[in-house]
This record gives structure tokens, C-alpha cells and sequence, in this order.
């Protein structure tokens, strides 16, 4: 029996009644929220789990969103002189499919991971900041419900992803959903610069002792660089929104080409935040699979030392090859061969990182379970994807591929191919830990082969499209001028929205799947252990207990877990099992912690997560709703500060035995 | 935003191992925080690089500025650094007295820079330059109102501070709660040189 100290009723879950526990009323406005199985205890809580399952849960619900957006994209082009869409809804669709996968998908879901499962992988309790980490996911959702609360209030924004100013004026875009676009992206921006603050101090701070920089598991090693890669890029698109904000709310003129402006500030701002950006988005998923294979290939990774430090170096020159996006705007021969040869050289690092997997999978004893078979499918597709992207870095190839679908193409490829199926691989391989049960192997088989088929269906006859000129944002095609022979528009582009079904039914597998799993209660309940795994977040129980650990473990090993269950002769390198899993952890918990403080629920974080969408609507309807929002931003800072984020000794009841070290004990579990 | 959640969390001591580092947690996510700020400042300041000359109408910025009456409030602010230093030095001495004084006189010299910046903005708009009259006009209140709403949150963090400090409500290690306010407030103060130079002292 492990003994949490806390001031809650925590064993509202083991079913006992709680003694003389005493929220705190001492320090801050609120009485403290105590702890309760009911969906408050979603609202108030600061646990770093909790709060990743909600990531996760909203991330796929906004997924679910956009792929409705894409196939609704698909359907305006099945055939000619399609009648979904209009033009303007039509701009809008493409507009928002993106954001919502990018800043409302894949971010958010592999925030969802690092929360998660970073602070188990490095053996801490909880993360550095749990009330920010709290007000993090907060501002994501109300962000992003702020940014999608556009389509009910005018429409949508309507000038793509990367939003070009002076495109994104009132005089070209009149309607509010620019509006809705910046302030929504500066709430959600919020969150990930706090994430990022957040999770940066937990990897260098929070890792077990013995757990040396080094011996990080690479998921860990990827977050980091991709925190770091969002703590210095966000501040860039939070200048970029803002200005044009100014421009749009306040007719400041940065974008304003008759007072002289240079279209191409926009450009250079939403760029150099732009391309780090995807390295932000395909990094954890590099950092999932490269925990997957080597679970699967029974081998350790090959050259784990060259697989993080190629990740780092992959944030390092991410800084330096943002104007390839720029290549038709006329920069000039010199920036163009500057950033043309960056390109080239941040494929090294990456191929790099392909050659490492496949080593690592060279001559093992592989398993296709689901995770795994995602996990290739990553490198595979993310190869395509990568080599068209080399096709980019050539600038007079570019410039022909601008704003072509082959530009679509390649970055499904790297973007659907790698995050997605890198997430997706997280999802089967974690899945387990996370919720106590095996999702289904056979329907997850289907998954994975239909999202495959249906990916290359959709995006592979892209390429074949863009070369032939497709534009990127054409929103309607005609018969007569759909040419003839292999290179019929009207085929490629059939076949791409048959394909995008096809993808859409594998996505469907994976709801069916959950529900099959846990509603139907068909998985198998899971084991602690049950890939037989590498790292630390397998030494613990499926789902982790709320203090994660009894005992917070010495690391000696990079794959801590796996020197404790195997051993290998140092003749003959012939590795042999030793001690199960549950030998493992029952050897660790033996002497279990006694006095755990975890970090206290707290009303705050989704209080001044609130108060930001209210300055939005502010900021578009109304100047006095404004002040009410910036009036509550002060007042939910001042009772945070009060707050202690631990609640003080004195809210914990002295126990009976007298003992003043230990407060009130709480039995659990 | 973040900032002042920052300064205040203190979610560490308890629960968790001694840091890997030996950085608190909490100077560290400031640490982090400001190295993310030199790029909203840095993202401002080439926006005005590129915009200063760029006037289509209105005053232009050597016509404008008056650089004695500007270098005396940035004289006030640097000034201010110096007693935010007194205010860390008191508070790591446990000396609440001196403390809640020398973190006061910071802030009312923070509130004089602020108040020669809404003097000098409201003189700038008398004399024909407002925000929307040419490029220059935009990014040059853009940059110095981000500045000066910077200065303006260290305010009320010291004020802040100060009373939570009268109240003795400071949760966690005070002293250094102060010395993160500090390591704000010194940034905030040498992002004005790097201003006060790029916009003021160079002529465009």
C-alpha cells in the first residue's frame, strides 16, 4: 500500500471514506477543489495524464473536423464543375482543413503524448508547471473553439493556411473570419509557449536520478527539441498575428502596399515560425517510432546517440531554410542558393534517422503487430515524401511546383504518411498503458492497410496532378479542360476522392475500434508489460497509478527496464531473460514511498483559459467586452498567484499516530 | 500572460526529486520564458528596421524624436534596474522592511518611464503621427507600446508583490520570487537599450 499525502478526497476512487482532510481556504479566493470522480474532477485537474487524455480526446474530435473538411474538398472535385462548394466556401473549406490539422491536430496530439508520457519515460511524478500545464490544454481547446466558432458567425477564414498579407486585408477577406483565424491562433499560441516552457523544465530538471541526458528515451529527446523548436517560433507568429490584427481591427498599415508596405514581411514572419513548424509537427512522431521499432525488432536502436543528436540537428538547421517557400516571390539569386542548399542539407540529418531505423530493424526479430506496422508505414510513406520534398530544394524545379498540387502531394506525404501514422503508432503501442486494454489486432490490421491504400490513392495521383499544372487552390474543374490519356484530370482527380474515402473508413476503424475495445469490453485486459518494452512508462501499472510510481527509480542503463528484465553475457552477447516484468516492478515497489505530495486540483487554469476567447470576442464585436475580459485576465492571475500550487502543510490534518512529517494519510490503491 | 504565472508557481519543492540541474524549476521556466520574449522582440524590431524610413505621410522619425527628454526616461528605467537589485538584495537577506521599500521605488520609477512614454506618444500624435499614418508611425508604436506594456505588467507584478508580500501571502521561497520579478524587470529594461538605440540614437 502506497500513502499519498493530499488534501482531497482521492479515495472517492478506492471506495473509503475520507478523514479529517480540509481543502485549503487559507490562501486564495476559491475554497480548494477537492477531488471527486465525477466530471469535475476533469475540470479542476492539474495531473499530467488527466490532462493528456484531454489533449488527446480534442485533438481527434478537431481531427474528425477537418477530415469532414477534406472530404468535403474531395467531393467539390470528384467531378467536373462540382456543385458542393462554392468559391467562397470553398476557400474557406481549404483554409480551415489545414489549421485544424495542423494547429488543432497534429500539435495538440503530440502534446498529448509528451504530456503524457515524457514525465513517466523520465521517471518524475508530474511535470514542472502541473497548473500550467492545466492552463495549457485549456487555451488549446478554447482556441480552437474560438476558431471554429467562425463558421457559426459569418464563415470561416478564408485566405489559407499561411494567410498572405495583403490577401488577408479586409479589403480581400471582409468577413470575420481572419479575425477569428489570428485571435484563435494567438489563444492556441498561448498554449503551446507554455507548454513548451513547461515541458522543457521537466526533461532538464524532473528526470530520475541517474537518468543523464543520454539515457533519455528518444521520444523524450524529440520533445525537447520540438519544446525548444515552439519556444523560439511561436513568439514569431504571435508577431505576425498581431500585426495583422492591428491592421485588420485597428487599419495600422503594415500590410498596406499604397503606404509602401513590403508584402513580403508577412511572408518572411510566417515563415521563419512556419518552417520550424513542421519539424514541430513531425519530430514526436519521429520520437514514437523510434521507441516502436526497436520493441518490435527485439533490438535496441541503432545509433541512439546519432538518432538524437540528428534530431537536434534537424532543430538547428530548421532555422535556416524557411524562404524555401518563397522561392517565386523574386528574393533573388543569392537567397535563393542559400536557402536551396539549407534545403539539401537538412535532408541529411533526416536520412539519417531512415537509415537508423532500418538498421535497427536489420537482422531482428521483428513482430508486424499494429504499432509496428505503423511505424514502418511511417518510414516508408515519410520517404516518399521526403524525396519529393528534395525536388523542392532544386529552386527552378520549385518554382514550377509552386502552388501546384504536386506542392499537395508532398506535404500529405510527410504530414499524413509521417505525423499521422508516427501518432497512430502511438496510439496501439500506448494504448494499453493508457487504458488498461489491447485495442483489437485483427480491426487494427484493417485500419492501418486501408489507411495506407486510401493515403496513396488520395495523395499519389497529386503529384501526377501538380505537374500537370493542377493549381493547389483551384476549387472546380471542367471537362474540356481536363486533357486526354494518362494525364486526364478528371481521373487522377476521381481517384484521389475515391481515396479519400477509402482513408476516411480506416480512420473509422480506429473509433470502431475503441468502442469494440472498451465498450463491447472485447480487448484483453493488458498486462504492465505487454510488448515486452524498453523504457520507464512500462514499469509502472496500465493505467499508471495517479503518483505514477511508489518508488522513483535509479536509472543505471539507457532502456532502464529493459537491463532489469534481460541480461546479456559478455562473451558470447547473447542476451537472456532474467526477471519477468512483474518481478521487476514488484522488486522496485517493495519498499514503496511513503510521503508523496502530488500538486493540488485547482480552479484557476481553465479560469483564466476562459477569460482569453472572451478579449476575442471582445476584440471583433465589442471594445466594453474586451475590458470585462482583460478585467477577469488580471483578477484569475492575482487569485493564481495567491494559490499555492501545492496546497501548504497546514491544510493537511496531523495523522493520529502524532508523527508531525506526516500529514493527513490517505490510503490508495 | 504566462509571466506572472510563471513568477508564481510554485509546484516543485513538493512531490518531486531535487532538480536534475540544480536550477529551481521556476527560474528555469523564467529563464525560458525570457529567451522566447527576445524573439517577440526581435520579430518587432525588424519590423521596424525595415519600416522606418518607409513614410508616406506625416513626420518623419528625425524630425520627431526628442532624444534629451527620451534619454532622461531611459535614464529613470535603467535607475530602476538598481533598485530591483537593492529589492533582491533585501529580500535574500530577509529584510521585508527594505524589500517591500526598494520593490515600491522600482515600480514608481517603472510608472514615470511609462508616464514620458504616454507624454511623448500623446506629443508625437499632436504633431501629426498617429498609428495609421504611414508605415513608420505603425511599427514605431507597435514596438515601443509592446515595450511599454511590457514595463507596464512589471508594474503590477511589483505592486503586486508588494502586498502579497504586507500580507506575508508569498507562497514558496520569497526571495526568490523577487529575483524572478528581477530577472523580468532587468529584461525589460535591456530590450529599451536595445530600442532606444536601434529607434532613437541611429538616424535612419
Amino acid at each position: 500500500m502506497t500513502i499519498i499525502e493530499r488534501p482531497s478526497t482521492e479515495v472517492a476512487i478506492a471506495g473509503a471514506v475520507p478523514v479529517g482532510v480540509k481543502p485549503s481556504e487559507a490562501l486564495g479566493v476559491f475554497k480548494r477543489p477537492a477531488a471527486s470522480s465525477s466530471w469535475r474532477d476533469w475540470v479542476v485537474t492539474v495531473d499530467h495524464k488527466k490532462l493528456g487524455i484531454m489533449y488527446g480526446v480534442a485533438a481527434f474530435v478537431f481531427f474528425l473536423i477537418g477530415g469532414v473538411e477534406a472530404l468535403l474538398i474531395r467531393l467539390q472535385l470528384i467531378a467536373p464543375d462540382g456543385k458542393v462548394l462554392n468559391a467562397d466556401q470553398y476557400n474557406q473549406m481549404f483554409t480551415m482543413h489545414a489549421t485544424t490539422m495542423v494547429f488543432l491536430f497534429v500539435m495538440p496530439m503530440a502534446a498529448a503524448f509528451a504530456n503524457y508520457f515524457v514525465p513517466l519515460q523520465i521517471g518524475a511524478r508530474d511535470v514542472a508547471f502541473p497548473r500550467i500545464n492545466a492552463f495549457g490544454f485549456w487555451c488549446f481547446l478554447f482556441g480552437g473553439l474560438f476558431l471554429n466558432s467562425s463558421w457559426f458567425l459569418g464563415g470561416g477564414a478564408d485566405g489559407g493556411w499561411f494567410m498572405y498579407a495583403p490577401n488577408s486585408s479586409t479589403l480581400f477577406s471582409p468577413s470575420h473570419g481572419v479575425d477569428f483565424w489570428t485571435l484563435g491562433l494567438q489563444i492556441t499560441g498561448i498554449a503551446s509557449l507554455t507548454g513548451a516552457i513547461n515541458l522543457i523544465v521537466t526533461i532538464l530538471n524532473m528526470r530520475a536520478p541517474g537518468m543523464k541526458m543520454m539515457r533519455m528515451p528518444i521520444f523524450t529527446w524529440m520533445v525537447l527539441v520540438t519544446q525548444f523548436l515552439l519556444l523560439f517560433a511561436i513568439p514569431v507568429i504571435t508577431v505576425a498575428l498581431f500585426l495583422l490584427t492591428f491592421q485588420r481591427s485597428f487599419d495600422a498599415t503594415f500590410f498596406d502596399v499604397a503606404s509602401g508596405a513590403d508584402p513580403l514581411l508577412w511572408q518572411h514572419l510566417f515563415w521563419i515560425f512556419g518552417h520550424p513548424e513542421v519539424y514541430i509537427l513531425i519530430l514526436p512522431s519521429f520520437g514514437i517510432i523510434s521507441e516502436v521499432i526497436p520493441v518490435f525488432s527485439k533490438k535496441p536502436l541503432f545509433g541512439y546517440p546519432v538518432v538524437a543528436m540528428s534530431g537536434a540537428a534537424i532543430g538547428f538547421v530548421g532555422w535556416g531554410v524557411w524562404a524555401h517557400h518563397m522561392f517565386a516571390s523574386g528574393l533573388g539569386p543569392v537567397s535563393v542558393t542559400v536557402f536551396s542548399m539549407s534545403t539539401m542539407a537538412i535532408a541529411v540529418p533526416t536520412g539519417v534517422k531512415i537509415v537508423n531505423w532500418i538498421m535497427t530493424m536489420w537482422g531482428g526479430k521483428l513482430t508486424f503487430a499494429v504499432p509496428m506496422l505503423f511505424a514502418i508505414g511511417l518510414v516508408t510513406q515519410f520517404t516518399i515524401g521526403g524525396l519529393s520534398g528534395v525536388t523542392h530544394a532544386v529552386a527552378p524545379s520549385d518554382t514550377q511546383q509552386t502552388d501546384t498540387y504536386y506542392i499537395v502531394a508532398h506535404f500529405h506525404y510527410v504530414l499524413f504518411g509521417g505525423a499521422v501514422f508516427g501518432l497512430f503508432a502511438g496510439f496501439y503501442y500506448w494504448w494499453p498503458k493508457m487504458f488498461g486494454r489491447q485495442l483489437s489486432e485483427s480491426i487494427g490490421k484493417w485500419n492501418f492497410w486501408l489507411m495506407v491504400i486510401g493515403m496513396n490513392m488520395t495523395f499519389g495521383p497529386m503529384h501526377i496532378l501538380g505537374l500537370q499544372g493542377q493549381p493547389r487552390r483551384m476549387f472546380v474543374w471542367t471537362e474540356a479542360r481536363a486533357g486526354e490519356g494518362l494525364f486526364n484530370f478528371g481521373f487522377w482527380n476521381r481517384i484521389s476522392s475515391i481515396g479519400s474515402f477509402i482513408l476516411s473508413i480506416g480512420i473509422l476503424l480506429f473509433i470502431i475500434n475503441i468502442f469494440y475495445t472498451h465498450k463491447m469490453k472485447k480487448g484483453a485486459l493488458a498486462s504492465n508489460d505487454p510488448w515486452d518494452a524498453r523504457t520507464l512508462e512500462w514499469m509502472t501499472d496500465s493505467p499508471p497509478k495517479e503518483h505514477n510510481f511508489d518508488v522513483i527509480p535509479q536509472i543505471n542503463h539507457l532502456d532502464e527496464f529493459f537491463h532489469r528484465k534481460y541480461e546479456q553475457d559478455s562473451a558470447t552477447h547473447s542476451v537472456t531473460q532474467v526477471h519477468s516484468a512483474d518481478e521487476v516492478m514488484a522488486e522496485l515497489n517493495a519498499h514503496p514511498d511513503e510521503h508523496i505530495h502530488m500538486p493540488s486540483r485547482s480552479y484557476w487554469p481553465i479560469l483564466l483559459a476562459l477569460s482569453l476567447p472572451v478579449i476575442g470576442y471582445g476584440l471583433i464585436y465589442n471594445r466594453m467586452l474586451m475590458a470585462v475580459g482583460v478585467a477577469m485576465v488580471l483578477l484569475t492571475m492575482f487569485g493564481w498567484a495567491m494559490e499555492p500550487a501545492t496546497s501548504p502543510d497546514e491544510d493537511f490534518d496531523p495523522p493520529e499516530s502524532g508523527d508531525t512529517h506526516a500529514k493527513e494519510l490517505v490510503p490508495h490503491g | 500572460m504566462a509571466e506572472s504565472a510563471i513568477a508564481h508557481d510554485h509546484g516543485v519543492s513538493h512531490g518531486a526529486h531535487a532538480s536534475s540541474t540544480g536550477l529551481s524549476n521556476n527560474k528555469m521556466g523564467m529563464w525560458m520564458f525570457l529567451g522566447s520574449e527576445c524573439l517577440l522582440f526581435g520579430g518587432l524590431i525588424s519590423t521596424y528596421m525595415l519600416y522606418r524610413g518607409r513614410v508616406s505621410s506625416g513626420p518623419q522619425p528625425n524630425n520627431i524624436f526628442d532624444i534629451p527628454f527620451t534619454s532622461v526616461s531611459s535614464f529613470i528605467l535603467l535607475m530602476s534596474s538598481l533598485t530591483m537589485v537593492l529589492a533582491v538584495s533585501s529580500a535574500q537577506r530577509k529584510d521585508d522592511r527594505n524589500t517591500n521599500l526598494w520593490l515600491t521605488i522600482t515600480a514608481l520609477l517603472g510608472a514615470t518611464f511609462v508616464g514620458g512614454q504616454v507624454y511623448e506618444f500623446t506629443a508625437f500624435y499632436r504633431e501629426g503621427l498617429g498609428f495609421t499614418t504611414s508605415l513608420f508611425g505603425s511599427s514605431f508604436y507597435a514596438l515601443t507600446g509592446f515595450h511599454g506594456v511590457h514595463v507596464s505588467v512589471g508594474i503590477i507584478m511589483l505592486m503586486a508583490l508588494v502586498g502579497m508580500n504586507r500580507n506575508n501571502r508569498i507562497p514558496g521561497d520569497k526571495a526568490e520570487v523577487v529575483e524572478l520579478i528581477g530577472l523580468y524587470w532587468h529584461f525589460v529594461d535591456i530590450i529599451w537599450i536595445i530600442i532606444f538605440t536601434l529607434v532613437y540614437l541611429i538616424p535612419s
